[in-house]
């Protein structure tokens, strides 16, 4: 798996997501959080969208996933990944999506609502993510 | 907020075209040189009485770079409207704004490039997606997983829609075989007397499941172009004028490039919602009103959802108005006479609007045999949407 060639743009890190991706390099999955309302948020954005906060923390996701959509990609390739290639769209119960490629599952078994695990692995250009994976234990 | 200031006040007095190809073997610039002149030529217009561009971005042209080898020696009105294909209908909508204010006279629309023999559109991220912005920073959250082109990120919205209406990649490809049988008829297309069958597209190869290549619109070289007018003006020139009865653009809740997917309903596109609800207001017509439509078509399933969206069926009837034959010339909505960017071109979208303006003029090589008074065009989905409802004048 050569990342010398990979079209995947380098990841954008800015003060507003800065604090996802240190978190995911640390094997956690951070989902922003407005100290007024508590509302979540993801993809990550500097204000509350319901309540205009600029006020923010973190919580950590319980990772266990359910899939909401996913595709299997075979045409156009890239180096950075294995084809073909299954990403899914997940709904984490914390009440956010997450977009991550899965492996381990094959295209056949994927069903709409199916528990899936987040878990991290290295990406290109070596950035540490989600995958999404068969849960590692019946829950 | 009415709405309507502008309704009927401008029209497209003329389009010209360079012709659709796999490799044009000339300049981008030149293309976009030679489709505004074809343009002009169509309307009956000189090139010096030119004093606005309306454009929209992934354009490669500068509006300067055409002024100055066109000789046009003063603009007083340009514009760029952002999101590629979703916008393609937006200038339009910026020049019967500037013409029906005063601020400019004579506004050309255009599109050139060289999709396919230049930089692929299809094959992976556009050169501006590597340069840091909070304009490419979504990218963030579906490149990095092998998410990258277009057809990769509607797969989830086209699955989704499968699931829950029981839609089937047949359905989608009817969307495929009417385009194609239009295009097999219009000697501009592509695709011109190559029609393909139902098993044609089923056995096509998967792109990203559930799309498979014949879902997927062409990649193409050319230039189209449109000029826009007061309808008064129109009158006067040698083309009847296809009057701008309406023109809106929209963006809808938590709406992302492509990935609006925190939504909670990813099969849906409350950002054409939104247009349609401003074209109808403006145009005064209901959805059965329209004669005719040309839905963008870079990708199948967006059609369906966008004829539920506009109002022409129910939600997840797209599948049975289609089956139905209600797009065909002869239906109730005669859909892509052109053969669409399935099999005409794509341009982006612009090629679909001198469509309107050939079906307005009763030109079309697919021209319904029933009066065409009102056609819809619309731009890209799913990003910033924008269209428009041509109409004949009186
Ligand atoms: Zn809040």
């Amino acid at each position: 798996m050569s990342h010398q060639s990979t079209a995947v743009p380098p990841l954008i890190i800015t003060e507003d997501n800065r604090f996802w991706f240190a978190a995911a390099e640390q094997g956690w999955l951070a989902i922003q959080r407005c100290t007024r309302c508590h509302t979540l948020r993801h993809p990550p954005a500097p204000c509350c969208a319901r309540c205009q906060s600029f006020e923010w923390d973190t919580i950590e996701s319980s990772r266990r996933a359910n899939l909401c959509s996913y595709t299997v990609i075979h045409h156009p390739r890239d180096t950075a990944f294995d084809y073909p290639l299954v990403v899914g769209l997940v709904d984490l119960p914390e009440g956010i999506r997450l977009v991550a490629d899965i492996v381990g599952i094959e295209p056949d078994e994927l069903v709409a609502g199916m528990e899936l695990d987040v878990t991290f692995a290295e990406h290109a250009h070596g950035a540490v993510l989600p995958r999404l994976t068969r849960p590692e234990v019946w829950r | 907020m009415s709405g309507r200031g502008f309704s009927g006040v401008a029209a497209i007095a003329g389009i010209g075209a360079t012709e659709f190809s796999k490799d044009s073997g000339r300049s981008e610039w030149q293309l976009a040189c030679e489709c505004v002149l074809a343009a002009l030529e169509d309307a009956g217009i000189g090139v010096p009485e030119v004093d606005g561009f309306a454009l929209f971005t992934m354009e490669n042209n500068p509006e300067i770079a055409v002024a100055r080898a066109l000789g046009i020696p003063e603009l007083t009105f340009f514009s760029r409207i952002p999101h590629g294909g979703g916008g393609a209908c937006a200038p339009v909508q910026q020049a019967a704004m500037a013409v029906s204010t005063g601020i400019a006279e004579v506004v050309v629309v255009y599109r050139a490039f060289n999709e396919r023999s230049g930089h692929r559109f299809g094959a992976g991220p556009p050169k501006f997606a590597y340069s840091p912005s909070t304009d490419q920073e979504y990218r963030n959250w579906i490149n990095p997983y092998g998410l990258l082109t277009p057809a990769q990120q509607e797969a989830f919205l086209a699955r989704e829609y499968m699931r829950k209406y029981g839609a089937t990649s047949a359905d989608f490809g009817q969307v495929s075989v009417l385009s194609r049988k239009h295009a097999a008829n219009n000697p501009r297309a592509w695709y011109y007397q190559r029609p393909i069958t139902i098993a044609d597209h089923q056995s096509s190869r998967m792109i990203a499941d559930p799309l498979r290549l014949l879902d997927c619109c062409q990649e193409s070289d050319g230039g189209q172009a449109l000029v826009v007018v007061s309808t008064e003006r129109a009158r006067d020139l040698r083309r009847p004028p296809a009057v701008i009865r309406a023109a809106a653009q929209g963006v809808g809740p938590q709406q992302i490039s492509m990935s609006s997917y925190s939504r909670s309903e990813i099969e849906r596109l409350p950002e054409v919602g939104v247009v349609a609800k401003q074209l109808w207001r403006q145009s005064g017509l209901r959805p059965a009103e329209l004669d005719a439509a040309v839905l963008y078509d870079a990708f199948t399933p967006m059609v369906l959802l966008q004829l539920e969206e506009y109002g022409f069926c129910g939600v997840g009837e797209a599948k049975d108005f289609i089956a139905d034959g209600h797009l065909e010339v002869d239906g109730r909505l005669p859909m892509n006479t052109h053969g669409g960017q399935l099999g005409e071109g794509y341009i982006h979208g612009v090629n679909g609007i001198a469509e309107g303006v050939r079906l307005i003029r009763g030109g079309s090589t697919n021209q319904p045999a029933k009066r065409v008074d009102s056609v819809l065009v619309t731009g890209g989905s799913p990003v910033p949407h924008s269209a428009i409802v041509l109409g004949t004048d009186g």
